[in-house]
């Protein structure tokens, strides 16, 4: 599944319109804890969190993360966008709790393992 | 892969608008050099944690790294409070993270363990109040030189 094709389904709205936003989706992570996603996550996972601080894209760009999802409409700080932008991260936000937006995750497929 | 670098990154403590830019441009020149995938892939993320730990913790450090045919060595010395209880420290679980540096998602106790279950060889030396000296070498046979023969 394409990375557009989540935020069609879920009614994501995308923070970082100039990130690539067609790269497929191989799986999900849910966490706050930013070395528990650089321990577990795998590359092209989309991560799902409520955290919005400028590091975040740092460990998304360690790991290869193909998108954030940021729960709770969290809003991501404005310097965590410009470095998302420049570091080509997709930033997405959801009016969804984390429970709930794995949960419709699950359901369209997406699995960790 | 018979080329060799090396150099050095400086660290400023509790400067987490340029945390992680070391470690990333470690992984920057590691790809540059051709050095395989999973192997950058190791290094960046022992380097980030390290990185991340002498930002958190320390008032200063810097990062030197030396790539050789054989092996990635990464050296983070920092001027922090040092670490009393090494053994502790690598406890998965433990952290002295204060409540901030939690709630932006630090302070897991993850990261000393995530930098020894990504590398071959890792050595602490810590003096309280003076600081901490971090070492890992991950080699690019796979096998340590002593393993090897």
């Amino acid at each position: 599944m394409k990375l557009s094709d989540l935020i069609e389904n879920l009614s994501l709205e995308v923070k970082t319109p100039e990130t690539d936003l067609t790269r497929e989706v191989t799986g999900g992570y849910v966490s706050d804890m930013l070395s528990d996603v650089i321990a577990n996550a795998k590359a092209g996972y989309v991560w799902v969190t409520f955290q919005s601080h400028l590091n975040i894209v740092a460990v998304a760009s360690l790991k290869g993360i193909c998108g954030i999802i940021m729960v709770n409409n969290r809003v991501p700080a404005r310097e965590t966008i410009l470095k998302a932008a420049a570091e080509n991260i997709p930033i997405m936000t959801s009016s969804l709790a984390a429970f709930e937006l794995v949960g419709k995750l699950y359901a369209l497929g997406l699995r960790c393992r | 892969m018979t080329k060799s670098s090396d150099g050095v990154f400086f660290l400023t403590g509790k400067d987490f608008t340029n945390a992680g830019s070391a470690s990333s441009n470690l992984k920057g020149i590691l790809d540059d050099m051709g050095i395989p995938a999973d192997i950058v892939r190791r290094a960046a993320i022992a380097a980030f944690e390290a990185e991340m730990n002498a930002i958190i913790y320390a008032v200063a450090g810097m990062m030197r790294y030396s790539i050789t045919p054989e092996a990635v060595t990464v050296t983070l010395q920092d001027m922090g409070p040092g670490i009393p209880d090494i053994d502790l420290a690598m406890k998965e679980g433990y952290s002295t993270a204060p409540d901030y540096i939690r709630e932006m998602g630090f302070g897991s106790g993850m990261g000393l363990p995530n930098i020894k279950k990504n590398t071959d060889k890792l050595t602490i030396n810590s003096v309280v109040g003076e600081g901490t000296t971090l070492e890992f070498v991950i080699y690019l046979q796979g096998l340590s030189p002593e393993t090897s023969g």
